[in-house]
């Protein structure tokens, strides 16, 4: 039983009179992970922060169709960007943890959504980090301050911050570019984890990383989405010869 | 190559000595000051109020005069200057006709000479709304003086802190407020305090525009309308009238070991205050 969780609909966006994405159409499954690759420029940024409305805090921003989230148009009137947001969480490229003290990073979001409780909050801090693979390594220093901790550290503080306030999607835009090798594998194993309850949708450069953690792979080129299909398919049998160009490295 | 490396042994000891030249300059001009003012410094000087003009007594009430002119100042410009600054960081639009003019104003009012102040406080203030010499129409020129510092230094505290803070804390769904509230101006609090140091420093030295606007009367003030002579007011006249010198390098000593006492403090509570952050 497949179910659509975000349906993007003739999706155009404008930075001022630039045009960064052309009628994307992309339904993306519940509870799979979701890659997204293409040339640097092609619009996979743009489109993921499309879906928590991330876009619209750009001066002369403009955007035309619609995204839907279980069937629900977001943009829409009457739409909650908080609880859009609430529901729809965001990895950076950049791992960014807040300055402040680990456990601090993580309560931020329950904070923000009116937890008070001190009880309720060591719990889900607990929860998150042990979810996000962080525990074992912060559990006795859960006061220090979090900007020490190292750059693949950081990207799972983030992560588990972003699953502390509860989201029901991951939208993760290169998570692991500022990684080195082994926390990169750490970073995939989490992903590998996480697919069972969370709809994940990732953009890399890296080819190997979207064959490995990913069920379904969407090829961007200038703003337009080529090419869709289950990773495998997309990877072992292109259909569009620009996606076969882009796979192989034969493309700029 | 000897001749290159003999030019560069004279280059850096021409930049030693002028590294050296600045701690010179201060030993020596807190030497002097200490040496001249060491006859009448003591803890009477600093607890008894002046008296026959300042000839005889300490400065107890032009200390206290600082303090209330310094702390005025600071609570009418800290609040409008940071704000002031948030807005123009984080509401104004980036190509904004009004943000532009404000930037104009704000860097403007930055280069205007202090006497000036003084003069727009005097008729203003002390004449016009008739606060005549006091604490209040002191502590108003002054927050105009140090507003442009404060939201210059604000501003640029507020521009450092990482894009990416604001983007992940908006992302989890917090409001522009909550992020600038809990993530932007905490980051931004040393920064902040920075401006702040400065214009305290400002402040403490001021005399000419606060000789028009509070006065000179070295009696203790009591209320916000009443006259005050700060510390700096005080040593001016206490040279330009001969007065005293050993009381005024007196007053000059005790006027640096305040500013060292409210620098310190402001970076130990910096520190305090960001201990989780850095
Ligand atoms: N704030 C902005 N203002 C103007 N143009 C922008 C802005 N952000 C992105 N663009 C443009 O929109 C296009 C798509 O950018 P986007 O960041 O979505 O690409 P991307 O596929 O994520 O690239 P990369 O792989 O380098 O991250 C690019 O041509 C870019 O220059
Ligand atoms: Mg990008």
């Amino acid at each position: 039983m497949n179910s659509i969780k975000i349906r993007s609909h003739n999706l155009n966006v404008f930075y001022g009179p630039f045009q960064a994405l052309y009628d994307i159409n992309m339904d993306i499954e519940s509870n799979k992970v979701t890659a997204l690759i293409g040339p640097s420029g092609c619009g996979k940024s743009t489109f993921l922060r499309s879906i928590n409305r991330l876009n619209e805090l750009i001066d002369g921003v403009r955007i035309e169709g619609q995204i839907y989230i279980d069937e629900k148009p977001i943009y829409a009137r009457d739409v909650d960007v908080v609880a859009l947001r609430k529901k729809v969480g965001m990895v950076f490229q950049k791992p960014s943890a807040f300055p402040m003290s680990i456990y601090e990073n993580v309560a931020y979001g329950p904070r923000i959504h009116g937890i008070k409780d001190r009880r309720v909050l060591d719990e889900i801090v607990e929860k998150s980090l042990k979810a996000a693979n962080l525990w074992n390594e912060v559990k006795d220093r859960l006061k220090a301050p979090a900007t020490g901790l190292s750059g693949g550290q950081q990207q799972r503080l983030v992560i588990a911050r972003v699953l502390a306030v509860n989201p029901e999607v991951i939208l993760m835009d290169e998570p692991a570019s500022a990684l080195d090798p082994i926390s990169t594998a750490k970073l995939e194993e989490l992903i590998a984890e996480l697919r069972c309850n969370y709809t994940i949708v990732i953009v890399t450069h890296n080819m190997q990383q979207a064959a490995r953690v990913s069920d379904y792979t969407g090829f961007f080129l200038n703003g337009r989405l080529i090419e869709y299909n289950r990773t495998e398919e997309l990877f072992v049998n292109p259909r569009d010869k620009r996606t076969e160009d882009y796979i192989t490295g034969r493309f700029g | 190559m000897p001749t290159a490396n003999y030019g560069e042994k004279v280059m850096t000891l021409v930049f030693w000595l002028a590294a050296f030249l600045i701690t010179a300059i201060l030993a020596v001009i807190i030497g002097y000051i200490v040496v001249k003012g060491f006859s009448v410094l003591s803890l009477d000087f600093i607890f008894t109020p002046p008296s026959r003009a300042g000839k005889e007594g300490g400065i107890s009430t032009t200390i206290v005069s600082t303090l209330y002119l310094v702390l005025g100042s600071l609570l009418i410009a800290v609040p409008v200057g940071v704000a002031s600054a948030v807005y123009l960081e984080e509401y104004a639009r980036k190509n904004s006709r009004f943000a532009y003019i404000v930037n104009l104003t704000a860097e403007t009012l930055a280069g205007i000479p202090s006497i000036v102040f003084g003069l727009f406080g005097f008729v203003f203030f002390v004449i016009f709304l008739g606060w005549g010499w006091s604490i209040l129409s002191g502590a108003m020129t002054m927050a105009i003086m140090i507003l442009p510092t404060i939201t210059r230094t604000s501003q640029e505290a507020i521009l450092a802190v990482p894009r990416e803070y604001r983007e992940n804390s908006l992302a989890l769904g917090a409001s522009k407020w909550q992020t600038i509230r809990k993530i932007v101006l905490p980051s931004a609090l040393p920064g902040i305090a920075t401006g702040i140091i400065l214009s305290i420093g400002r402040a403490v030295g001021e005399t000419a525009a606060l000789l028009l606007t509070a006065g000179s009367s070295l009696g203790m003030p009591m209320s916000i309308t009443d006259p005050a002579r700060t510390m700096a007011v005080h040593l001016y006249i206490l040279a330009m009238e001969g007065i005293s010198l050993e009381r005024a390098f007196g007053t000059a000593f005790v006027i640096i070991v305040l500013i060292l006492i409210i620098n310190y403090a402001a970076h130990y509570g910096m520190r305090r205050l960001s201990a989780l952050g850095r």
